[in-house]
């Protein structure tokens, strides 16, 4: 059984945008949004079948430009997001707007393989999110857990807070807030905190990394300088509502506890290049993707920061004292934190990495060259993880 | 008879052999008569006593001719006849001896006879003599009783005399304070009217004496209580005292109470001593002291030197002066009169107790104790004023002399702690010292950083300056022209500074162990102090502290990259590679030779300290390459984010900002060419520029990207560039460099190269935005190839950033190379 070994897909595109379905829980599906300024876009639909160790494609067409970011609803997995590039003449904008896939393409592909890639179907547009007064857009973030109604985007200098109606066909900004000051204002990655009720948002912008709060769109905590160079992502830890991981131009990969921002919980510095993706694992916390413009994938198991002490339930008590819980742990905790594997099979930068939503220890990255590679976490340790 | 030949007088054999048998003949028993006998058992032997004249007779008969017969016969005759005249001689001698001895005892009788008479009339003298003489003493003994009896009562009368004269006496002696005549007298009678105290009259004496001994006694106290005495007096008072059977504890204690109030002032002397140059000290300005040498990097002016003597009122060795001439002298004088008057006298006071020298040594040792810690403590403080590095002698000095003055207390007091207390002072002090001097050497280090710092930044000749026209010209240009000092040059000052100082450092220490400092050949500073002391605790303690602040900067610096200069970074990396390779050996070879060091516990290898210095010296350089690699990326990204790249012009010039990237590569590349060595090159041809651009643009572009313009082919590009990429090994964008000029350049223009891949595939190109980054490669191309260990590597990024671009580009037509090899040549 190859069971660890990666499997590899090429897209004919550059691509930098990759999602997880994220409402899709049984199947191991993940979305790729391609970037080509000559060609018709499009959005490849990644099943991999677990028990064959293959994967399965479908294409759908996204004519509207070239692919910035991808993301899918939490809700209905047929809708999702992009922000795409317009070009108009001697104009580009980076616009954004809503899809949803067309019904039928799970059965086409499956009927006939070879007349999806020579007839792709469209996506179909629902709405655009307007930002004609707002500028580019960064990225689109739906709300966590939501029911799919309530979207955030990032455009220049401003966070959107939009509202979905009438089956998502209509879009309105329902809270906005703008970052004023000096510098380079401009968002670069964002992330909705999954915790407080979904009430928080975290934003990088250069070298800093805020916090706002959504119900009154005021910043509540700011660590400034949080990367020597450019904030590149972010990632709530999605068990621990104060952990905040970010990386960033400086090589290094940081974990933050909000609630303690002048300095970071910790410091990483595995990659040789810039760190452009950081992705915690779902349920099992300290398991940490990054991917890195040296073209290597790390995933790092973070044991110390986690909320999973080796060898502990967690059950009330422990979390009602998280701090004590991680000395306890580290007391007896012969896992120490590690980097479990560098994964090399891409040979140019990679972007993108993401979890599957449906299995907590399959990933997939994606390269600039259009590679995607599927991996899975180590057996050995998933084992002594679950056991 | 073989001795015929010889005449007989002349052979002292002969003469003994007459005698013997003289003897013989006499009977005189002689001791060798037996073997003689033996001898001559031959009754042929004439001589012998069996001789027998027949065997002897026949036996010449048979054995000789006729003239040896005659010859025989004659000598014989011979022998006779001397025999005969010899025999003659002696009876005629006899005789006369005879005759005269007869004569001699005729006359004999007739003197005897006389002096019997004599001695008759000689007797009977003596008799009447005797006779005389018993009656003469028989009429004169009653006499000489009566005189002895006289005289008894004379001796007696003698003594009443001077008991009753005795409280007058008394008297006269305490009025002229004649006290030891007075104690002595009544010593003397004390026994007497002891005994006959319970005669009335005696007893009045007594009582007046006690009276009046009492009042002495009063007196004697009195005069011990007041403190001005000398010493000489006191202590007179003290045996007086004693004499008077006072308690010697009370005395012990009273004496002790009085050399303690003075020993007291002493000490409070010292005190306020301490106090007032605790004043002074803070108050006073520091003197400056001309700082070795006066390079530009002199740490002298406005930075507070550490290495100067506190300008107090009294230094150390003064302060210790005056506490050993004071208070340790004094110590001494009154522990030697207290031995002298407690200890070690005889027992003559046998009224005493027996022990009273151990009671009077406890206490002796209680008081040495209590008075000696005092006195430490106040050393101890002014010690931890010394906090001055200057002039280290002078401590030592003073130390030494408080460690000799000590050392007389132990000979007065042998079981005394205090010498081994004093020496515990001097050690703390030594250690105190050590640590002193480290702190000293950072801040120097760190003062020493600081000028380097303020160097760097002075405004200085441009070293970048006419970078376009190649580097070559510039390296020597730089150096030595102006007045701000070079980096070579810095280098040297600060390294040779730190060492001297470490030098001077090492020899004020040394000090401590020379030879003739007292304390040096204690064991503390004989074995831990040269090796744990100064060793570990200064010398490698610096160099360590060299390496870690050397880090420190790597570190503090690395966000927002901008606090250290990075000359100082290259600066630093140099120093530490100087260490790794020389310095540190030579550093610790110095000091385990002027120190002797004898490692009794296991100290830091030079090993693991070159390796630190090399760890340090490598992050460093790290550092470096990001630091400068960032400066130069920060310009690109720049230059690319903030173009409109779709609606830019026809290129008709090279970017500035390129030029601006080529400039400060030179600089950076003179910059390091000043501190490390070239560095190895792969394969170089001697006109690279020209021959790899003509295969850069001809062939490798034509091929590479010609394919990708082509619309029906979105495949090809993919397929090729990974091939390429197959082929060709991954690169590590920020990797360790090694320590050569061509190495830390490599570092920094695969950094910047990079991010301009980078962000150009975050935009999207118009046709002559694309045209200009064709521009711009090919220029940084000419350029850039000669500072990097392997050409292909520039090649290779500047090759995928035009492919990259060509891919974000709207309309990808690139410029022909023609026009792009006139731009770039236009400059």
């Amino acid at each position: 059984m190859e069971d660890d070994a990666p499997v590899i897909y090429g897209l004919e595109f550059q691509a930098r945008a990759l999602t997880a379905q994220t409402a899709e829980t049984d199947a191991i599906r993940f979305l790729v949004g391609t970037q080509s300024l000559k060609f018709d876009n499009q959005i490849h639909i990644i099943d991999f079948d677990d028990e064959n160790n293959m994967i399965n494609k479908s294409v759908l067409l996204h004519d509207a430009g070239e692919i910035w970011h991808i993301s899918g609803s939490p809700a209905d997995k047929a809708v999702l997001t992009t922000c795409y590039n317009k070009t108009s003449e001697s104009r580009v904008l980076t616009c954004a707007a809503v899809w949803r896939m067309p019904p039928e393409w799970e059965s086409g592909s499956h009927e006939s393989p070879d007349d999806s890639s020579n007839n792709p179907q469209t996506l179909e547009l629902l709405c655009h999110l307007d930002n004609s007064a707002h500028g580019s857009m960064a990225c689109v973030l739906w709300e966590p857990m939501g029911d799919g109604k309530r979207v955030i985007s990032l455009a220049e200098n401003h966070v959107l807070l939009w509202d979905l109606q009438e089956s998502s066909a209509k879009a309105t900004i329902s809270s906005s807030a703008t970052l004023e000051g000096k510098g380079q204002l401009k968002f670069t990655a964002g992330k909705w905190s999954p915790h407080h009720n979904c009430t928080q948002l975290a934003t990088a912008n250069d070298t800093a990394i805020r916090g706002w709060d959504l119900r009154s769109m005021s910043q509540i905590y700011c660590i400034e300088n949080a990367h020597g160079q450019l904030v590149r992502d972010l990632d709530f830890n999605p068990n621990k509502q104060y952990y905040l991981a970010s990386c960033g131009d400086d090589c290094k990969v940081k974990f933050w506890d909000v609630r303690h921002i002048s300095e970071p919980v910790k410091c990483l510095e595995e990659h040789s290049h810039w760190v452009w993706s950081v992705r915690y694992n779902h349920s099992h916390d300290q398991l940490l993707l990054t991917a890195s413009s040296d073209s290597r994938v790390i995933l790092s198991n973070m044991v110390s920061i986690s909320s999973e002490p080796f060898g502990h339930l967690v059950d009330d008590d422990d979390l009602s004292d998280p701090e004590e819980n991680q000395q306890e742990a580290k007391g007896k905790e012969p896992l120490q934190d590690s980097i479990i594997s560098t994964y090399e099979e891409h040979e140019d930068s990679v972007y993108a990495v993401e979890w599957s939503a449906a299995d907590p220890w399959l990933f997939a990255s994606l390269s600039y060259d259009g590679r995607l590679v599927i991996n899975r976490v180590p057996r050995a340790l998933k084992y002594r993880i679950l056991l | 008879m073989s001795s015929a030949t010889t005449p007989p007088d002349s052979d002292p054999a002969q003469r003994r052999r007459v005698h013997s048998m003289l003897k013989l003949y006499y009977g005189l028993n002689e001791e060798g008569k037996a073997t003689e006998q033996a001898e001559s058992l031959d009754p042929c032997d004439i001589n012998g006593p069996h001789f027998d004249p027949e065997i002897y007779l026949n036996k010449l008969r048979k054995e000789c001719s006729l003239t040896e017969l005659m010859d025989h016969e004659s000598c014989m005759v011979k022998q006779i006849r001397s025999l005969d005249s010899d025999m003659q001689t002696l009876v005629y001698e006899n005789y006369n001896k005879f005759i005269s001895a007869t004569d001699t005892i005729r006359k004999m009788k007739n003197d005897f006879k006389k002096m019997e008479d004599e001695m008759d009339c000689l007797s009977a003298n003596m008799a009447a003599i005797t006779e005389f003489s018993a009656r003469i003493s028989g009429t004169l003994q009653d006499q000489h009783a009566q005189i002895t009896k006289l005289s008894g009562v004379h001796t007696l009368l003698r003594k009443l005399q001077f008991l009753f004269e005795l409280p007058a006496r008394l008297n006269k002696c305490l009025e002229l304070q004649a006290y030891a005549q007075a104690v002595s007298s009544h010593r003397r009678a004390r026994c007497v009217l002891q005994q006959y105290s319970h005669m009335p009259s005696f007893r009045g004496i007594q009582d007046d004496c006690h009276v009046i001994m009492e009042q002495l006694a009063q007196q004697l106290r009195q005069k011990f209580r007041d403190g001005g005495s000398s010493a000489k007096d006191l202590s007179e008072c003290v045996e007086l005292l004693l004499q008077l059977d006072e308690p010697a504890e009370e005395l012990c204690d009273k004496f002790l109470s009085h050399a303690q109030s003075r020993l007291e002032a002493d000490l409070q002397g010292l005190e306020a001593e301490l106090k007032d140059s605790a004043v002074t000290d803070t108050g006073a300005g520091s003197v400056q002291k001309t700082s070795p040498g006066s390079n530009p990097v002199s740490p002298s002016s406005s930075v507070s030197n550490p290495f100067l003597s506190p300008a107090a009122g009294t230094d150390i060795l003064e302060f210790i002066d005056r506490g050993c001439n004071e208070f340790v002298s004094n110590l001494c004088l009154v522990i030697a009169s207290y031995q002298e008057l407690f200890i070690n006298r005889p027992q003559e006071s046998e009224l005493a107790s027996k022990n009273i020298p151990e009671m009077a040594n406890g206490k002796l040792h209680v008081f040495v104790d209590t008075l000696a810690a005092r006195y430490f403590s106040l050393v101890e403080r002014r010690i931890q004023e010394e906090k001055g590095v200057g002039d280290n002698s002078l401590l030592v000095r003073a130390l030494d002399r408080f460690h000799r003055r000590l050392q007389a207390i132990s000979k007065l007091l042998p079981g005394s702690a205090v010498p081994s207390q004093g020496t515990e002072i001097v050690v703390r002090a030594a250690r105190e010292r050590i640590k002193q001097y480290l702190s000293a050497l950072q801040t120097f280090y760190h003062d020493s950083l600081t000028d380097v710092r303020q160097a760097l930044a002075a405004p200085r000749l441009s070293v970048g300056g006419a970078s376009a026209s190649g580097g070559g010209a510039l390296v020597g240009g730089a150096s030595s022209k102006d007045a701000p000092p070079s980096l070579p040059e810095l280098l040297t000052s600060l390294s040779n500074f730190i060492l001297n100082q470490l030098k001077s450092v090492l020899a004020s220490v040394h000090l401590f162990t020379a030879k003739d400092i007292t304390f040096s050949n204690k064991p503390y500073f004989k074995g831990e102090f040269c090796s744990q002391g100064v060793r570990e605790g200064l010398v490698v303690s610096f160099i360590k502290f060299i390496c870690q602040s050397s880090r420190q900067y790597c570190e503090s610096a690395g966000d927002r990259g901008g606090s250290t200069p990075p000359a100082l970074l290259l600066l630093l990396s140099r120093l530490c590679l100087d260490y790794e390779t020389s310095t540190i050996s030579y550093i610790l070879t110095l000091t385990d030779e002027q120190f002797l060091v004898q490692h009794h516990t296991p100290v830091t290898p030079v090993t693991a300290l070159c390796a630190e210095a090399r760890e340090a010296a490598q992050k460093l350089l790290n550092h470096y390459v990001k630091v400068q690699g960032l400066i130069i990326s920060q310009m690109l990204r720049k230059s690319v984010e903030t173009r409109d790249w779709v609606n830019t012009i026809e290129p008709r010039n090279v970017r500035a900002v390129m030029k601006r990237v080529v400039e400060d590569t030179t600089s950076i590349d003179v910059q390091v060419g000043l501190l490390y060595e070239e560095g190895v090159r792969k394969a170089h041809s001697s006109d690279s520029s020209k021959r790899t651009f003509s295969v850069y643009s001809s062939s490798r572009q034509q091929i590479r990207y010609a394919p990708s313009y082509t619309p029906s082919a979105p495949m090809d590009t993919n397929l090729l560039s990974n091939i390429h990429k197959l082929f060709s090994e991954r690169i590590d964008i920020f990797s360790p460099v090694e320590f050569n000029k061509v190495s830390v350049l490599t570092g920094i223009i695969k950094i910047s190269l990079k991010t301009f891949l980078e962000c150009v595939r975050l935009r999207t190109f118009g046709r002559y935005g694309l045209q200009q980054i064709q521009v711009d490669c090919h220029y940084l191309q000419m350029y850039l190839w000669r500072f990097v260990s392997d050409e292909n590597l520039v090649h290779f990024l500047l090759d995928e950033i035009v492919g990259s671009a060509a891919h974000r580009c709207l309309d990808p037509s690139p410029m022909e190379q023609s026009v792009i090899e006139v731009i770039c040549e236009r400059g």
